[in-house]
């Protein structure tokens, strides 16, 4: 896409203005320097999905965006039902609630030293990682059908997991509206063997060190402390999420058509919301939004066991839990007006503002925590949701550093052995069962993090609340 | 000139597969051996053990998808490794027979899971040369 087409319209802020079959322009959120680094492809789809029925606003795409199938990753988009709005399978991702969760440790970073390797090599052992991992839970179809409706609450009540941990997760835990009878005998079948696994690619569990912190005020409502240890989980929906996507994405790319829909890239398939097809791939898609956060829910509780053994001082406690791969129904004011709208966010991450409803009582103050995962080389951060953000993106923001070389790139360029005695000798600890796949995750493959961040802060979709620095990585 | 091959090319965050070869069944089986690659060295699978594959899609491309995305269903329920295949289609049925052996963390390095093949670059077609090539990204 050529660039005289990107207008500059405030420090971090650009637009694609609308024309031709566009509805609605595109904006996207980055400095100067990320916008030279962007693939021509992130604009070309942040146009396209400007074309899609109903889109209200704009299409936004994060600062840590990059090219993705349909939508980019790190796009939003919210749509109006009421104006033939559509849900997009592409526009969710086929890692459906894909997301991270930070737990507090309550313990100084100095005291995980001395048991560093210890601590590492017991969490390698006890959380399943990596292709092929397998975890102990094997759900009846009941059962099943109780995790897709309950969530992270269904796994408190099964014991893995404390009732405090439920205020903290998005949605407390549990996404109504989920319907496993929507859900193929296949997808439940791939998810069989896979809760409480981490899975594969960029998916991990850290040990992390509050580095610095932004914001004393927010700090300390999220119980944050420079020198503090925390616990950070990356991971998602697993099988059953990526078989519900790939199915959905079949059937709205043969029937987009039937609906009236002209879609610019097969990849953007798509459904009206009130079609049946949009409804079935919704409820599906809410219940596998209760998969990951039941997923992670478990992870939470493999974890406390390890500590409980290891540093029985620390207390887990969940900071919060975000999603990032999820198509919402949300209410927000647009022109002076509320609109309940379907907010998809592929790649990007919730960020309520202070005040908001659906927030903890004791966060509603500050605003969302919204949690940025680094590489296992580079920093993670926590921001907060702010005021301006509910207005400028439906309350999002970016979601990790964003990838800048392909896997295959990556592998070509490193040796997975190398990278891990490279970050060792900056004292993180990586455990994984693939050396190739510590070569495709290198740190240098990433977007930087920090730039990233500096520019969804700039542009306040969110705002730097602490960084964090890796001290163990258990590598999916 | 190779008559028949697969290669991995780039794409963003994820990774294209693309198989080639002097038939279509040749290069869907190509192509499935490149996603096969994704996850680890087909080279180093054994066909101890086959699983009998069938789809049926409205057009080529789509039976790409569907045939890839059997694969890697097969791959994440029954813990295997696929190293090699064979393919035979009528119109725009496949039907196929995927060759393999149980994931042995000991014998294999895996890099990572495949969750699904997308129609991102997603190609079947007849070559200048004459040779048919198959492709699409799939997302990891």
């Amino acid at each position: 896409m050529p660039e005289r087409r990107l207008n500059r319209i405030g420090e971090d802020e650009w637009e694609i203005a609308r024309e031709g079959a566009m509805r609605v322009p595109a904006r996207i959120f980055a400095s100067a320097d990320l916008i030279a680094g962007l693939d021509d492809k992130v604009l070309e789809q942040a146009a396209n999905v400007a074309m899609l029925p109903g889109i209200v606003e704009a299409s936004y795409a994060m600062p840590d965006a990059h090219w993705g199938y349909g939508f980019p990753i790190g796009g939003v988009a919210a749509f109006d039902p009421e104006e033939g709005g559509v849900i997009s399978a592409g526009g969710v991702g086929f890692d459906i609630s894909c997301g991270v969760r930070t737990l507090l440790t309550g313990i100084g970073a100095d005291a995980i030293t001395a048991q560093r390797e210890r601590l590492a090599d017991a969490l390698f052992q006890r959380i399943p990682a990596g292709v092929g991992s397998h975890g102990e839970i094997s759900l009846t179809p009941k059962d099943m059908d109780a995790m897709l409706r309950g969530g992270a609450a269904w796994a408190v009540g099964r014991g893995w997991g404390e009732a405090d941990d439920l205020t903290r997760t998005e949605d407390y835990g549990c996404v109504a509206g989920a319907c496993p009878e929507f859900i193929s005998a296949k997808a439940k079948e791939r998810q069989k063997g896979e809760m409480g696994t981490l899975g594969s690619g960029n998916h991990y569990l850290e040990v992390q060190r509050v580095a610095a912190i932004f914001d004393e005020d927010a700090a300390r409502v999220y119980g944050l402390t420079t020198d503090d240890a925390v616990v950070s989980i990356h991971c998602g929906s697993r099988g059953l999420g990526h078989q519900i996507g790939t199915e959905a994405l079949r059937e709205m790319a043969l029937t987009a058509a039937s609906h009236g829909i002209a879609l610019p890239d097969r990849e953007l398939a798509c459904a009206p919301i009130a079609s049946e097809t949009g409804q079935r791939y919704l409820g599906a898609m809410r219940a596998a939004i209760n998969c990951a956060l039941a997923n992670r829910q478990i992870l939470t509780h493999l974890a406390r066991s390890v500590f409980a053994a290891i540093l029985p001082r620390a207390q887990l406690k969940l900071l919060y839990d975000v999603s990032h791969n999820t198509c919402k129904e949300e209410t927000h004011t647009v022109a002076g007006r509320p609109r309940t709208l379907y907010v998809h966010r592929k790649g990007a991450t919730r960020a309520l503002g202070p005040g908001h409803p659906a927030l903890p009582p004791e966060l509603r103050a500050v605003g969302q925590p919204v949690l940025i995962g680094g590489t296992m080389g580079t920093s993670s951060w926590i921001l907060r949701g702010t005021a301006e953000g509910m207005t400028r993106a439906f309350g999002s923001a970016c979601h990790g550093a964003g990838r800048s070389l392909s896997r295959h790139a990556a592998r070509q360029r490193w040796q997975g052995r190398a990278v891990i005695d490279s970050l060792a000798e900056r004292g993180i600890i990586v455990r994984s069962r693939s050396a190739k796949g510590v070569a495709e995750e290198a740190p240098g493959a990433y977007k930087d993090v920090d730039a990233v961040v500096d520019a969804a802060h700039r542009a306040r979709l969110a705002t730097k609340v602490a960084r964090l620095e890796p001290l163990i990585c258990i590598k999916g | 000139m190779t008559t028949r091959g697969w290669e991995h090319f780039e794409h963003g965050a994820d990774i294209g597969v693309r198989g080639f070869g002097p038939t279509l069944e040749a290069s869907f089986e190509e192509a499935a051996t490149a996603l096969a690659a994704v996850v680890a060295d087909p080279a180093a699978v054994r066909p101890l053990t086959s699983v009998a594959i069938a789809c049926e899609a409205p057009a080529l491309d789509i039976l790409l998808v569907d045939f890839l995305n059997a694969i890697i269903y097969e791959m994440a329920t029954s813990g295997l490794l696929f190293g090699a295949f064979h393919v035979t289609i009528d119109g725009t049925r496949l039907r196929a027979e995927a060759k393999g052996e149980p994931f042995d963390a000991g014998r294999h390095e895996a890099a990572v899971e495949v969750k699904g093949a997308t129609m991102t670059a997603l190609k079947v077609e007849r070559l200048a040369d004459g040779r048919w090539c198959a492709q699409c990204v799939v997302d990891v």
